[in-house]
């Protein structure tokens, strides 16, 4: 069965008296343990897609089974538990709250599925480890380096044990060598753990890290090929 | 790492955590939470300062209406004009003697008569030294002013008829000149002349303008005429206090007495009173009803900068949402419902407003005291009054809070999370 199903997913932003066909009938698919990066110009309609998959944002038109499950017109907080349950987000932005540890920051989605506070401290300190980042959970994000950041946010998409993890940009704002490591670590991720991985990205190196690159132009799908390694 | 059965509990909602949440959010903005719950402490500390001023001083009268005796009519020399502005009343002296007697002869709603003849006076028992007030009166005083004797007998009327020089000591006066000895059937000084004590009265206690009402001594109305105080008017007295037979008899005891003193005093129809009859009880309980709606008043004079305090509070929540669309959006995008980010919001205004109200309840609570030490104004802190301010600022931060937590709610994950 597909983690992934598009079927025709249209966004269709108004703007003004005109309108913008951010997503234009996309259909793709995806199944569990793939690694796909989205590709494409600024403006192509990555991040919309990566949104509406990710259960922020609702498509104008079209279809979405996430594992079998239609996810279409399902009302904010059946969103919020899809989200809370199924998918782990890593931002450009790192998108941590400030003056929270890491520690705390990692919790996040625990305090939103009731899960003690006991078994989510434990929880968030196993996934910090994982990440490399023991010792640093009681460290505000301001007191981290963007790569540290940027672990902590991944720890946080873990923690929840959700199978899809979607990145939009993750790399975005660190130099070569941090992208590098972050990378490998979603690899890892993919292969051991595997975390099915779609994650946007601008730079042929990073995605070249990935299985398969969908390229985006206009609001379509241009092209949707296997990365030969 | 497995969270089997999470499931089951994923409806509820997190309070501890949700609360740690607010908590920090207010210790983030610390000058701007406390100046937020200045107006609700303002608002909760008038509030109680208010009710307990208020609720003293109808307390105050109470007892005053209590420890004076019930069902009083006092009749006072002088008239009363029409309009009901008092013109002279008690400056003339058209009271006498034979005037008590007569009404507690025929006036038949009337219990007991007691004419008044009072002033203050010197009183040495050996070498002990007492200044106190002297109530020169008739045997009638006792049943009039709810006084019971705890020791010894009252005067008589043959006392009153022959001037004889005895005397009844209030509690506070036998105890400053005898201390723990017995004072029945010794003899004390008046301003230097000598009365027998025949009894003490039972004690009633501090009341009246703080002012203790057993701080007394009771002697005959001609005693205190003639021997004591000395007048230029033998017969006449200052006033008359009546106690009526019941609560529903006093409208008939005045009529009585009204018609039996015209009659007395010689008035053709066209002339006014030359005294003037006053229910006692009435003007009391008018008194306590006024000073009852005057607290009310106050109190709501009051809430309204409770009111205030959460206006405070919204506009507050409002800028704290604004200022954290971000953070709901990293919220949202984790999981977080409608009602785990409106009960952060509603946590925090409560937070405020409640802190705001133990702050307000302590700063109240010690303001009455401090009014009731150091102006000796008389304050009562009822538990209900406290319980209400305290309820009332919850409410407050409840009712105000709602909004900007159903504002944060609502926003859109998308544009929280992109929100610069
Ligand atoms: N909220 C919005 N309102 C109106 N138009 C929008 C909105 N969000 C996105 N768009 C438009 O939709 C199109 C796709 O935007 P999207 O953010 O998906 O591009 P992207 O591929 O992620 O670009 P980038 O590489 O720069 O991140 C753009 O033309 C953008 O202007
Ligand atoms: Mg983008």
């Amino acid at each position: 069965m597909a983690l992934i199903e598009t079927d025709r997913l249209s966004k269709i932003y108004p703007v003004g008296e005109t309108s913008v066909r951010a997503l234009d009938e996309v259909s793709v698919t995806v199944r569990p343990g793939e690694f796909v990066a989205i590709m494409g110009p600024s403006g192509s309609g990555k991040s919309t897609f990566m949104n509406v998959i990710g259960c922020l944002d609702e498509p104008t038109s079209g279809g979405y089974r996430l594992e079998g499950v239609d996810v279409g017109r399902r009302d904010r907080d059946a969103l919020a538990e899809i989200r809370n349950r199924k998918i782990g987000f890593v931002f450009q932005g790192f998108n941590l709250l400030p003056r929270t540890s890491a520690l705390e920051n990692v919790e996040l989605p625990m305090l939103y599925n009731g899960i003690g506070p006991k078994e989510r401290r434990r929880l968030a300190r196993a996934s910090l480890k994982m990440l490399g980042l023991e010792g640093r959970e009681k460290h505000h994000p301001n007191q981290l380096s963007g790569g540290q950041q940027q672990r902590v946010a991944i720890a946080r998409a873990l923690v929840n044990q959700a199978p899809l993890i979607l990145a939009d940009e993750p790399t975005g704002n660190l130099d070569t060598k941090t992208s590098v490591e972050i990378m490998e670590l979603f690899v890892k991720l993919n292969r051991d753990a595997g975390r099915t991985i779609l994650l946007v990205t601008h730079e042929p190196d990073i995605a070249a890290f990935s299985g398969r690159i969908i390229r985006f132009l206009d609001g379509r799908v241009i092209s949707d090929e296997p990365v030969r390694h | 790492m497995q969270n089997d059965g999470a499931g089951a509990e994923a409806e509820m909602i997190n309070i501890p955590a949700t609360f740690r949440i607010s908590l920090r959010a207010l210790r983030a903005n610390k000058m701007r939470s406390g100046l937020t719950m200045l107006g609700i402490i303002i608002g909760v500390g008038a509030v109680i300062v208010m009710l307990a001023v208020g609720s003293g001083a109808s307390r105050r009268i109470s007892q005053q209406i209590a420890s004076m005796g019930s069902n009083l009519i006092i009749i006072m020399p002088g008239s009363s004009t029409a309009g009901g502005l008092r013109m002279g009343a008690g400056t003339q002296s058209t009271l006498t003697l034979s005037d008590a007697e007569a009404v507690a002869r025929e006036c038949t709603a009337v219990a007991d008569v007691a004419p008044m003849h009072t002033g203050a006076a010197q009183i040495v028992y050996g070498n002990q030294n007492w200044a106190t007030g002297i109530e020169g009166s008739g045997p009638g005083i006792l049943n009039v002013r709810d006084w019971t004797l705890a020791a010894g007998r009252p005067f008589t009327d043959q006392d009153v008829r022959s001037a004889t020089k005895v005397c009844l000591l209030g509690r506070t006066v036998a105890d400053n000149l005898f201390g723990s000895a017995d004072p029945l059937g010794q003899i004390i000084r008046i301003k230097k002349i000598p009365f027998v004590v025949i009894g003490v009265l039972a004690p009633k206690g501090q009341s009246m303008m703080g002012q203790d009402q057993d701080d007394t001594v009771i002697v005959p109305i001609t005693t205190a005429q003639r021997k004591i105080f000395g007048t230029r008017l033998p017969g006449m007295v200052r006033h008359i206090v009546v106690k009526a037979r019941g609560t529903d008899e006093m409208a008939a005891a005045e009529a009585q007495i009204t018609e039996l003193l015209r009659e007395r005093h010689r008035l053709t129809p066209r002339e006014e009173n030359d005294f003037t009859v006053r229910n006692l009880t009435q003007i009391m309980q008018a008194a306590e009803q006024s000073t009852r709606i005057m607290a009310l008043l106050l109190a709501a004079i009051a809430s309204v900068s409770l009111l205030v305090g959460g206006i405070g509070i919204m506009n507050i929540m409002l800028v704290s949402v604004t200022e954290r669309t971000r953070e709901i959006g990293i919220r949202m995008a984790v999981g977080a419902k409608t009602w785990d980010i409106r009960l952060q919001f509603i946590i925090e205004a409560l937070t405020l407003s409640l802190i705001g109200g133990v702050i307000g309840i302590v700063l109240g609570v010690t303001g009455a005291k401090l009014l009731s030490v150091l102006a000796g104004w008389s304050t009562v802190i009822s538990v209900l009054s406290v319980l209400l301010a305290f309820g009332f600022s919850g409410l407050v931060g409840l009712f105000f809070g709602f909004y900007p937590a159903y504002k944060a709610s609502q926003l859109n994950p998308i544009d929280a999370l992109h929100y610069e």
